[in-house]
């Protein structure tokens, strides 16, 4: 539907945050874009891969986020315009490297884009990447809505250039994931050569070699380039000032909350009273455009999400200006407007924009919110997380959880980011006892695993995806089996990296764009490690359940269990089920059993309902996967399976 | 397209829960909007809520420009529920005296209740609820006839546009819907589409 490379000149569509991300990259003649898919990023990349052939690009999946950077930093060095994209944990794995690239410099326009999660949407954590424009002295920018998120993807990779210095350009979930109206411009029809020079003077940006030493000499020149940046930013187009001349109070804002805060005034009616000081370039500031708003009015409040970023900066600067401009108070998160966890909304806006205007607002009559908040209180209540109807992990989980039941010593699983991450919720029988970072289970068992030395004999389980395992489980299992740690990681292998929507990586055949691949093998790498190694299908409980009670048996160095089993929502899968579901009545003997519900209360797949009236569990067909896994856990075999045949 | 809105920005919110094709309907009504020259802006929650959580689009339709991709709360004109205690969760946030509901009768149980800990409200006391907290509604029983007519319960959403165009609350031509829908979907799904949205057109009318 974005037409997203067919799409003329001057013709407007409806595009995602992100389709509009990668068509401002394509216009402006990106040649490669890497990335690690994370929601709300990942179809930047995705959308991107589809037309890497027609469009001549060269798109990938890297195996993490740190590579990523450096893949789409190569192409920058060779003088191609490049882009690299990542939610925001991405840029701490990253950091490291772009901390070097920051001082080393770029050639080709290059953009890191972080898409940040406020409120932590598809997250379990809510950072903001804004500081590390800060930390790594690198430009920031962002989009305020749909056509910016476009428009600004050119604008910066050209500024890039022209400054050779990489850009960071930050969006959020609520632009990301939202759509709008984009009116599309001309796609350039490039004939670049990729070429590395380095055979020049060795200082030389465009000739000599790239890095950030001599240290003062580079971070110099680079301090060089922000001023300059600053420079670009006082005249740049996405700062927009909306409003009377001489406002009340000047809201300054940036990125989505941009559309929370003209939201805000148009419903408080204040268009004549507020003024809104939209802010695409967000470190370092414009200080002469701020000054300029700032002198005539002395009211300021800060609309952003999480930390009080602008806030800080807005501060320092108004500070330097008092003697011109005279003092200002300043209202947001350090004073409480505006909340510092969460992501904002309109209604977060009205709420300290009417108390400085003075205007009594109420957002529904207090007889309706009454009377709407006790029914939905008593019908809708929280839905909580749960896996999917057929899905691996629930059937991994429900035998990791039994077998350190009945080894009894209590054991507990490290657990790590993926859908098995909610396996720290009753959908995985609350197995996952400690949940960070991409890779950290293994890493964290790892340490675990060492602790005999001081008393503890507790088993240390580990868990990760194929994806995960890649991406940076490798390294803590070289440590693990290095240090001779006693764990036992268990592959949750459902071939794709599920969670975002199946993207590809190193384990499978195919790349980013569909083409042939170099597969990896998870189970020749672990065994190459020196571990002990068994594979086998989750879906098969007794079998998983022995072979995972083997594994513990051995009492010192790694052991890893491969269980492999597609995603159920898998395209692949094409929705098909394999078995036809069934209770049969006459044997499911519901609260009487002895079995404490076991099927609907305990394995809790959204297939199975338990039927009030009738006394008995029931399958709801609508939802139901057809995995069969259910029929082994009845203990009195109510639920049975019929093999479904297809042509 | 020939009337225009009765309100600018007009604010509708369709809901459900994952996996219900909330996020399709959404496109699909937004890309119809946008053809004949509407600004539109959907909001969606999705990524880890698709697994069993509450999923819910925000579409401002406007005649000049871009809102917020978040309705604010109370100020919503119309409710398109996938899911009946969803439509309830909605109106406890975005409703008020004047707003419309058209709604699914088919009820997708939060975890609490397959597990047996909560209960499901029976329907009667869904549809009086919800009532009770609009201007004007309408039920149907869009995900049960697709799973009869259509063999799969994902074609209740398009049902639902179906009965959303017939309820005439806003603007929608079946000439639209089947030029955005061919699309949308591969060719051979065409006609099981336009299948399930007259469907819905004639559970209304």
């Amino acid at each position: 539907m974005s037409g997203l490379i067919s799409g003329k000149k001057g013709s407007r569509r409806l595009l995602m945050g992100n389709e509009a991300i990668a068509r401002g990259a394509l216009e402006a003649g990106v040649k490669v874009a890497a990335g690690y898919p994370g929601t709300p990023s990942s179809e930047i990349v995705e959308n991107l891969a589809k037309v890497a052939e027609a469009g001549n690009l060269y798109v990938e999946w890297s195996t993490n986020e740190k590579i990523a950077m450096e893949v789409a930093a190569a192409a920058s060095f060779a003088r191609l315009r490049s882009i690299c994209v990542v939610k925001q944990n991405g840029i701490n794995v990253a950091s490291d490297f772009l901390l070097h690239l920051a001082g080393s410099g770029t050639r080709g326009g290059m953009l890191v884009i972080p898409c940040d999660d406020p409120g932590a949407l598809s997250s379990i954590n809510e950072g903001d990447t804004r500081h590390f424009a800060r930390l790594l002295e690198i430009p920031l920018v962002e989009p305020g809505d749909f056509q910016e998120a476009k428009d600004m993807t050119k604008w910066a990779l050209e500024l890039s250039e022209e400054l050779q210095c990489v850009i960071m350009m930050r969006s959020v979930t609520r632009l990301s994931h939202a759509s709008g109206n984009v009116t599309l411009g001309d796609l350039p029809v490039t004939d670049v050569k990729a070429e590395f020079r380095h055979e020049g003077f060795p200082l030389d940006p465009n000739e000599g070699i790239i890095t950030s030493a001599p240290v003062a000499f580079r971070h110099s020149q680079q301090q060089e380039k922000l001023k300059k940046a600053t420079a670009a930013f006082e005249s740049s187009p996405f700062n927009t000032y909306t409003g009377p001349e001489k406002p009340e109070v000047l809201i300054v804002t940036s990125s989505a909350c941009n559309l929370y805060s003209r939201e805000a005034i148009n419903i408080l009616k204040a268009e004549e009273r507020v003024g809104i000081l939209k802010l695409g370039t967000t470190w370092p500031l414009p200080e002469k455009l701020i000054e300029n708003r700032l002198q005539k009015c002395d009211s300021i409040l800060v609309v952003e999400e999480v930390i009080p970023f602008m806030e800080e900066n807005l501060k320092i600067l108004a500070q330097e200006l008092e003697p011109k401009i005279g003092r200002k108070i300043f209202y947001g998160k350090r004073d409480g407007s505006i909340p510092s966890v969460d992501e904002m909304n309109p209604d977060l806006v009205i709420a300290p924009l009417a108390k400085l205007l003075g205007i009594e607002y109420q957002a529904m009559s207090e007889e309706y919110a009454t009377n709407a908040m006790q029914k939905s209180f008593f019908a809708a209540p929280v839905r909580d997380l749960t896996f999917c109807p057929g899905c691996p992990h629930r059937a991994s989980f429900w035998s990791i959880n039994n077998v350190l039941k009945l080894d009894n010593n209590r054991g507990f699983v490290c657990g790590d980011i993926g859908c098995y991450t909610m396996a720290t919720l009753p959908t995985g029988f609350s197995t996952l006892k400690t949940l960070h970072s991409m890779g950290s289970g293994t890493g964290v068992a790892s340490g675990f695993g060492k602790l005999t030395q001081f008393g503890m004999n507790q088993s240390v389980v580990t868990v990760c995806g194929d994806s995960t395992f890649f991406h940076s489980v490798i390294p803590a299992l070289v440590n693990a089996v290095h240090h001779k740690s006693d764990i036992t990681l268990v592959v949750l292998d459902n071939s794709g990296t599920a969670m975002t929507g199946f993207q590809s990586h190193p384990g499978l055949e195919v790349d980013a764009s569909g083409g042939d691949a170099v597969k990896l093998d998870i189970e020749s790498i672990c065994i190459s490690m020196g571990a002990v190694v068994k594979k086998c299908n989750p879906f098969d409980f007794e079998k998983t359940q022995q072979l995972l009670f083997e594994l513990l048996e051995i009492k010192e160095g790694v052991k890893v269990l491969i269980l492999e089993q597609i995603c159920a929502l898998s395209p692949e899968k094409k929705a098909k089920k394999n078995f036809e579901m069934s209770v049969d009545e006459s044997r499911c003997k519901g609260e009487s059993c002895g079995c404490n519900r076991l099927c609907t209360r305990i394995f809790r797949c959204p297939g199975l309902v338990w039927h009030e009236e009738s006394g008995i569990s029931r399958i709801d067909e609508a939802i139901c996967a057809g995995c069969g896994v259910c029929s082994a856990i009845c203990p009195v075999g109510a639920i049975s399976r019929k093999e479904v045949a297809y042509e | 397209m020939n009337k225009s809105l009765q309100f600018d920005p007009y604010n509708l919110i369709i809901t459900g829960v994952g996996g219900q094709g909330n996020v399709m309907a959404s496109r699909v009504l937004g890309n119809m909007f946008s053809m004949n020259g509407y600004t539109v802006t959907i909001g969606e929650t999705f990524g880890a809520s698709q697994r069993g959580g509450s999923v819910m689009s925000h579409l401002r339709i406007s005649s000049d420009a871009c809102y917020s991709p978040q309705i604010a709360k109370g100020q919503a004109h119309l409710i398109v529920a996938l899911e009946p205690t969803e439509a309830l969760r909605v109106l406890a946030n975005y409703g008020n005296q004047d707003v419309k509901v058209l709604c699914n009768n088919r009820p997708i149980y939060a975890v609490g209740v397959i597990s047996g800990e909560l209960n499901y409200p029976e329907q009667a006391r869904i549809h009086e609820w919800i009532g009770e907290l609009s201007s004007q509604c309408w039920f149907l029983d869009a995900t049960d006839e697709a799973l009869k007519q259509m063999r799969h319960p994902i074609y209740g959403n398009i049902i639902l546009l179906g009965a959303l165009a017939a309820t005439e609350t806003i603007p929608i031509a079946r000439e639209d819907f089947k030029s955005i829908i061919a699309d949308s979907v591969p060719a051979d799904k065409l006609d099981i589409n336009m299948k399930a949205y007259d469907m819905g057109m004639d559970m209304i009318s």
